[in-house]
């Protein structure tokens, strides 16, 4: 653990240098973390997302749903993917996996509090109205659970793309290679790296909340109450 | 620097315990009553110090920033936004840039568990002190008392079971980043795990093991902030 080289405010710039210097290079391994965080994200929420709300529709399982999220806090990242790596080795489906895993925590937890957050009054009502229970969850439940459900994927999104990174050390690549290998990359392009991961993050944040907004219609955001 | 340098024994005990240690078996109780005084017991205690230090003073900034957006409500917009960009800054990102500044030291560690807890306190403290209902400050007022007595007796008490929320996040966040730490120097229950998982073949003990007390050590900080909770909200 030692390092090589010292540093000051110029070496700071040198990291924006690094990026000047290598655009592609770096574009390369942004690509192949997106790719990583992407599927991991996907195959999370194909999990994660029905069951959520199953459990909310049927207003059952509160523990479970509410015990997904502290348990997703609690197991750190590079546990996951060191759990993992003892389990499926080295490579992009280890870390795929641990991603994934990461990813259920809040898609599970906000899925099922938007669907069991639905007013009482306006399910009675869909049943009055003679929908089935497949209506009602089309219809009704899922569109005014939109915005939380989207704040669930929104917070998975970036927490699988902020720790892709670390999954560099279980040969995950992209920019977390980077990042690891001082040694051959010097101190500038370690920065630079991290200063296009902090970019990929905040834009994938950025851009996910954009599309929320977009997507979920105005008189439903009003009762969710603003996470990050 | 990730890789470990200099004259560190690469794998603390891999090769000269007993025949479940060199065969890697699921888990050796052996090399955990080896090693728990020199290995796992220093490191659960460096990463508990570490936990509480960050989220400490996190509180302190955060419920300064509370209080300031309260007074005045034009702050909480920007306060919010900036929070939510910190909290895409990622950890093992955070740590490499710092230690560029701070060298591998308590600082580089701390800076960025501060502005985690902070980023996820902050909002409990706001929605806490925003869920006392009105009827209850107009009487608060009737009765006579003065902003900062409202505040201090009336707003605050009523925020607590908020603010313990928004602790238990923090808390059980915190222990979880601080394994990053470990990328970034020998602190925590992070770095056996990662020494573990660098060897050729992943030594499943040490981290199976100094994963256990990880999750073990953020249920107890939880449990203590429930019985806090239990302790000082007498009225739910």
């Amino acid at each position: 653990m030692i390092l090589l080289d010292t540093a000051n405010a110029h070496t700071f710039l040198e990291g924006f240098r690094f990026i000047g210097d290598h655009p592609g290079f770096l574009a390369h391994k942004a690509l192949e973390q997106l790719e990583l965080s992407g599927a991991a994200l996907g195959i999370g929420a194909a999990v994660a997302l029905p069951v959520g709300v199953a459990l909310g529709h049927l207003h059952r399982g509160s523990t479970v749903a509410i015990g997904a999220s502290i348990v997703g806090r609690a197991l750190p990242s590079i546990l996951l993917i060191a759990i993992f790596l003892t389990i499926l080795g080295i490579g992009f489906v280890n870390n795929m996996v641990a991603l994934a895993v990461l990813a259920t925590g809040p898609v599970l937890t906000n899925a099922y509090a938007g669907v069991d957050g639905v007013d009482r009054d306006v399910t009675d009502a869909a049943r009055g109205m003679g929908m089935s229970r497949l209506q009602m969850l089309a219809r009704v439940e899922l569109p005014l659970a939109l915005p939380l459900l989207f704040t669930g994927i929104r917070v998975a999104a970036v927490t699988v793309v902020a720790t892709a990174p670390i999954a560099a050390i279980a040969g995950g690549g992209g920019l977390g290679d980077v990042i690891v290998n001082q040694a051959s990359y010097r101190l500038q392009g370690v920065l630079g790296a991290c200063y296009c991961v902090m970019a990929l993050s905040a834009g994938v944040w950025l851009a996910l909340l954009a599309l929320q907004r977009f997507v979920t219609s105005e008189g439903t955001t009003r009762r969710v109450a603003g996470t990050t | 620097m990730i890789a470990a340098g200099g004259p560190e024994p690469v794998i603390p005990n891999f090769g000269h315990g007993s025949a479940c240690v060199t065969g890697n078996h699921l888990f050796c109780w052996s090399w955990v009553r080896e090693h728990w005084s020199d290995t796992l017991e220093p490191h659960l205690v460096q990463h508990a110090e570490l936990t509480v230090i960050a989220v400490a003073i996190g509180f302190a900034i955060a419920f300064a920033l509370a209080l300031a957006s309260h007074r005045v409500r034009a702050l909480d917009q920007p306060i919010a936004i900036v929070a939510g960009l910190i909290y895409t800054i990622p950890s093992l990102v955070a740590f490499q840039i710092l230690i560029a500044f701070s060298g591998l030291s308590n600082t580089t560690v701390l800076v960025p568990l501060i502005g985690y807890s902070l980023v996820i306190l902050y909002p409990n403290i706001v929605a806490g002190l925003r869920s006392v209902p009105p009827g209850v400050l107009e009487a608060a007022r009737g009765m006579g008392l003065e902003r900062r007595q409202v505040l201090w007796r009336v707003e605050l008490p009523l925020a607590l079971p908020a603010i313990i929320a928004g602790l238990r996040i923090a808390v059980v966040s915190t222990v979880a980043i601080a394994t990053v730490a470990s990328l970034v120097g020998d602190r925590g229950l992070g770095y056996p795990i990662f020494l573990a998982m660098r060897l050729p073949t992943p030594f499943k003990t040490e981290i199976y093991s100094a994963g256990a007390l990880v999750v073990a050590l953020a249920l107890a900080f939880d449990l203590l902030l429930v019985a806090t909770r239990r302790a000082l909200v007498r009225w739910t």
